[in-house]
């Protein structure tokens, strides 16, 4: 087995001699072990050598989410470790054994599911290596394996003591227990404590961390793709006078799909010049033509049509009637563009042939199952001929997981009109990744809100109209029942609110460009509209925004874990008691089963400049494995959804992207929020999403704080496009 | 072409065309590859590196105006007592998540450090504004100079 390590962690194994003792699953889900004296192949999750390193393999890419830290700790507290007692590796490609358990045999990071769908079987693997050594070594001392135990890497008990290198090999003949004992929370040293830190911040430091564009392989050529302005375009033919000017430029040839006209280098920089010398001619005979004004348009006329789809399959003339009846109508309709996922490392990937016929991927693999299932594919190549190498990834938010494995298939594509003799590494520009990228889509949104003389709810309309992310993709089945593309509505169909009287139709538009998961969704949209309503109403019926959302918390789990996030951070953002000059604003969401409520409060006024001052921040996601991970999880969903919404969107002009590079879409900067204050709900409850949740809540609650320090009503994204500056 | 680099202490001997950035020599040509690349417009600071210890763009850095200089990138900055002091404070504060800007992030945050000792955070917010952090690290990049501005008192 070839697995993908660290510089370090290759030497450490290197050095290591002599028997392994594995620990992982069968694909029937039984733990299962094996020795280096075994012949059955094992795909582990826990890896003990003779010498007593201890190796996580990690099932889960690190995009700065925190699994290589997080999985490694589950396996360190079961065993009986120090966090410097473990190290970890990324896990091959084996959609069998390493697949997400959410997703059926398809392994991938996505959803904010790592933790959530690792937890036991890691803990599973962890407590089963740890029964192994203390059977071997009670067996050799011959004493009871209950008087003995694992503390900080150390066998010990019965007036003994050994490391636990000592008893790997005898452990690893041995048959792993079916159902080992897990730790009670009570025993854990390691799962919540604060003091835990990330084992990828060292290498992250000091330069020596490889992502996926360091990788330098010997006599590689570097390919840029030369892409048409309107998606859908298709290379005719190119003139490449220019490139050859370009000191370094190999050859360029179109690319058998047309997609593009791959240019390969000697290295990136002379690849970027001659892709820029570079003349191609397009056939736009089926290309988007469209701009993002008609984008818009559509949906607009869609949500004052009849809805395709009765999302609740509920009385839609009795929600009707209600509104008739209501004291008060509060209407609102909001439009959210299109957004770019835009991580910090530009999408890349490496391909190579090996000597012994194989082709080998390197890539920060997102769902390393369909750029394999892809590669087999173009290759003509048997799963078990193509190897996915994961590597660490600078950031995603979604993008670098993509149905179709796009930029995967790109460079498979430059690299088989090649005599493979030269591994290709594809590079794509920050334009690429702008220009070419696959987008949130564009989401319309109309409520109509009826409530009665004493402000309460009677009737909730909820009309949504935008492009389906998930029809016409492999995850169309799991995904969209009854015509219903579940990430258009979630976050609204499913909010935890008891509302009364709620139709909630659904339109699907013509989609434009790709269409893409962007960090939390559907909830990106959702979580807008029902906290920008709920302000609204509570606003209209005259009460306090908090006070108002517990009402419709009262009853139920869900309810009160929900209420409960929203009073904490109420509490702790001294909700009501805002300084002089400053205004607060709410929101509280459940996403990826977990409940967030943050409170913004700002400065300023909308023409001169809003000032963010302060982001408050409660949340339950059950146990909270690490709850400094957590909290940066939350720092960075916020971050996150408040950037995108104070100034950034995609448009399309003929069909053309119009935004290039950074300086027009301009990322989050540091001075934009001053101070971010997290607490984490205390929870036995089983762990659940913390890398999307933190981004939803946060959007609404500036948009609710820039209504109350007397700034107009946003219902239109970016903020700055819609009356109001940021200081 | 060829052209001399004093690279991390030492004289480097590269190939390359005049015009080609700072960026692309260090990471393809010399292979050290902790210098990234983010958008090749001077706009998000990933490339950071100090010439004559002054933090530059190298993205828009030409080899030809590196000529001359010395060049220092993150692989060198730990030898630095402002570098080392930044490092430390950045795993004691785990301010990293995906990391890739984080190298860029730790070559501003030295030279302003070497600026100014004590930097309020607004000092903070004005110097490190060009650096950009997809992940938003950011409270944790401002609680980490200060908490290095700490360690290099002591």
């Amino acid at each position: 087995m070839t697995m993908n390590t660290s510089r370090r962690n290759f030497l450490k194994s290197a050095a290591a001699t002599g028997a392994v003792l594995m620990v992982g699953l069968r694909p029937n889900g039984a733990l299962a072990a094996s020795g280096s004296g075994t012949s059955a192949q094992l795909t582990p999750f826990v890896k003990i050598s003779a010498d007593g390193t201890v190796t996580a393999i990690v099932k889960h890419f690190e995009k700065g989410q925190g699994p290589a830290t997080g999985l490694s700790t589950l396996i360190a507290e079961e065993i009986g470790l120090r966090m410097d007692q473990i190290s970890y590796e990324f896990a091959p490609s084996n959609p069998e054994i390493y697949n997400n358990l959410f997703f059926g045999p398809f392994q991938g990071t996505g959803g904010s599911t790592a933790m959530a769908n690792s937890f036991m079987q890691y803990r599973n693997a962890g407590a089963a290596a740890r029964e192994m050594l203390l059977t071997a070594a009670a067996e050799a001392w011959g004493v009871d394996p209950g008087s003995l135990r694992i503390e900080e890497g150390v066998i010990i008990g019965a007036g003994q003591s050994a490391s636990l290198g000592d008893f790997v090999a005898a452990a690893s003949k041995l048959t792993p227990p079916e159902t080992p004992r897990l730790k009670e929370p009570s025993e854990f040293r390691l799962i919540g404590n604060p003091a835990v830190r990330r084992l990828d911040s060292p290498i992250k430091v000091n330069g020596s961390a490889m992502f996926a564009m360091d990788l330098h392989l010997p006599n590689q050529m570097v390919v840029m793709i030369a892409r048409p302005e309107q998606r859908g375009g298709l290379a005719t033919g190119f003139d490449d006078t220019g490139a050859k000017d370009v000191k370094g430029f190999l050859q360029a040839a179109i690319l058998p799909n047309k997609a593009g006209v791959a240019v390969y280098a000697e290295n990136t920089w002379a690849a970027m010049q001659a892709r820029d010398a570079l003349s191609v001619e397009w056939d736009l005979s089926s290309a988007e033509t469209r701009g993002s004004d008609e984008i818009k348009s559509e949906i607009m006329a869609a949500l004052e049509a009849e809805p395709s789809y009765n999302v609740l399959q509920s009385d839609q003339s009795a929600t009707r009637s209600a509104l008739d009846d209501a004291a008060q109508v509060v209407e609102q309709t909001f439009y959210f563009p299109l957004l770019a996922h835009a991580p910090m490392e530009p999408l890349n990937c490496t391909i190579e042939a090996t000597e012994d016929g194989r082709i080998v991927l390197h890539d920060g693999a997102q769902m390393p199952t369909g750029p394999h299932m892809a590669l087999s594919q173009i290759f003509e190549l048997p799963m078990e001929k193509i190897e996915v190498r994961t590597m660490l990834a600078g950031g995603s938010f979604g993008r670098r997981a993509t149905p179709d494995a796009d930029y995967q298939v790109e460079a498979a594509l430059a690299f088989v009109m090649t005599d493979r003799s030269r591994p290709v590494k594809l590079v794509w520009s920050r334009e690429d990744d702008l220009r070419s990228g696959y987008y949130r889509p564009a989401f319309g949104h109309k409520v109509r809100v009826g409530i009665d003389d004493a402000g309460g709810i009677v009737g909730w309309d909820h009309r949504i109209a935008g492009q389906s992310i998930m029809k016409d993709t492999p995850f169309e089945a799991m995904v969209v029942k009854d015509g219903v593309d579940h990430s258009s509505v979630e976050g609204a169909s499913d909010t935890p609110y008891q509302i009364p009287g709620v139709f909630m139709g659904l339109t699907d538009t013509k989609k434009a460009t790709s269409t893409l998961w962007w960090r939390a969704v559907g909830h990106t949209h959702t979580a807008y509209v029902m906290e920008v309503m709920m302000d609204m109403v509570a606003q209209a019926a005259g009460q306090d925004p908090v006070q108002y959302r517990l009402q419709y918390l009262q009853d139920g789990t869900d309810q009160a874990r929900m209420a409960s996030v929203l009073k904490l951070a109420a509490e702790k953002a001294g909700w009501g008691s805002a300084p002089e000059g400053r205004s607060q604003g709410v929101a509280v969401h459940k996403s990826f089963g977990s409940y967030v409520a943050e409170v913004v409060e700002v400065s300023g006024d909308p023409s001169d400049g809003i000032k963010i001052e302060k982001v408050t921040c409660a949340v339950d996601c059950g146990i909270a494995v690490n709850p400094d991970v957590i909290k940066a999880q939350m720092e960075g969903g916020i971050g996150y959804g408040i950037g995108h919404n104070m100034r950034d969107q995609i448009t399309l002009s003929g069909g053309a992207v119009d935004q290039f590079n950074f300086p027009d879409y301009e990322p989050l900067r540091i001075g934009d929020i001053k101070e971010i204050d997290v607490h984490i709900v205390d929870s036995n409850e089983a762990p659940t999403g913390v890398g999307e949740p933190g981004t939803p809540p946060a959007a609404p609650a500036l948009a609710n704080a820039i209504s109350a320090i007397g700034g107009p009503r946003l219902s239109a994204l970016p903020m700055v496009e819609h009356g109001v500056n940021f200081a | 072409m060829a052209f001399s680099l004093r690279l991390n202490g030492e004289s480097r001997e590269v190939q390359a065309e005049a015009g080609t950035p700072l960026l692309w020599v260090i990471r393809d040509e010399l292979k050290l590859t902790g210098t990234k690349f983010g958008c090749g417009v001077a706009a998000c600071g990933a490339c950071t590196v100090h010439l004559d210890g002054q933090p530059v763009r190298s993205c828009q850095t030409y080899i030809e105006d590196a000529e001359g200089s010395e060049v220092t990138t993150i692989e060198a900055i730990q030898d630095n007592k402002i570098g080392s002091a930044v490092q430390q404070a950045w795993v004691e504060l785990d301010v990293v998540q995906c990391g890739y800007c984080q190298s860029g992030q730790i070559m501003s945050a030295v030279g302003l450090l070497r600026e100014n000792a004590k930097p309020t955070a607004d000092e903070i917010d004005e110097y490190m504004h060009g650096n950009a952090c997809r992940c938003a690290t950011y409270q944790r990049i401002r609680a980490g100079i200060q908490r290095a501005a700490e360690i290099l008192e002591a």
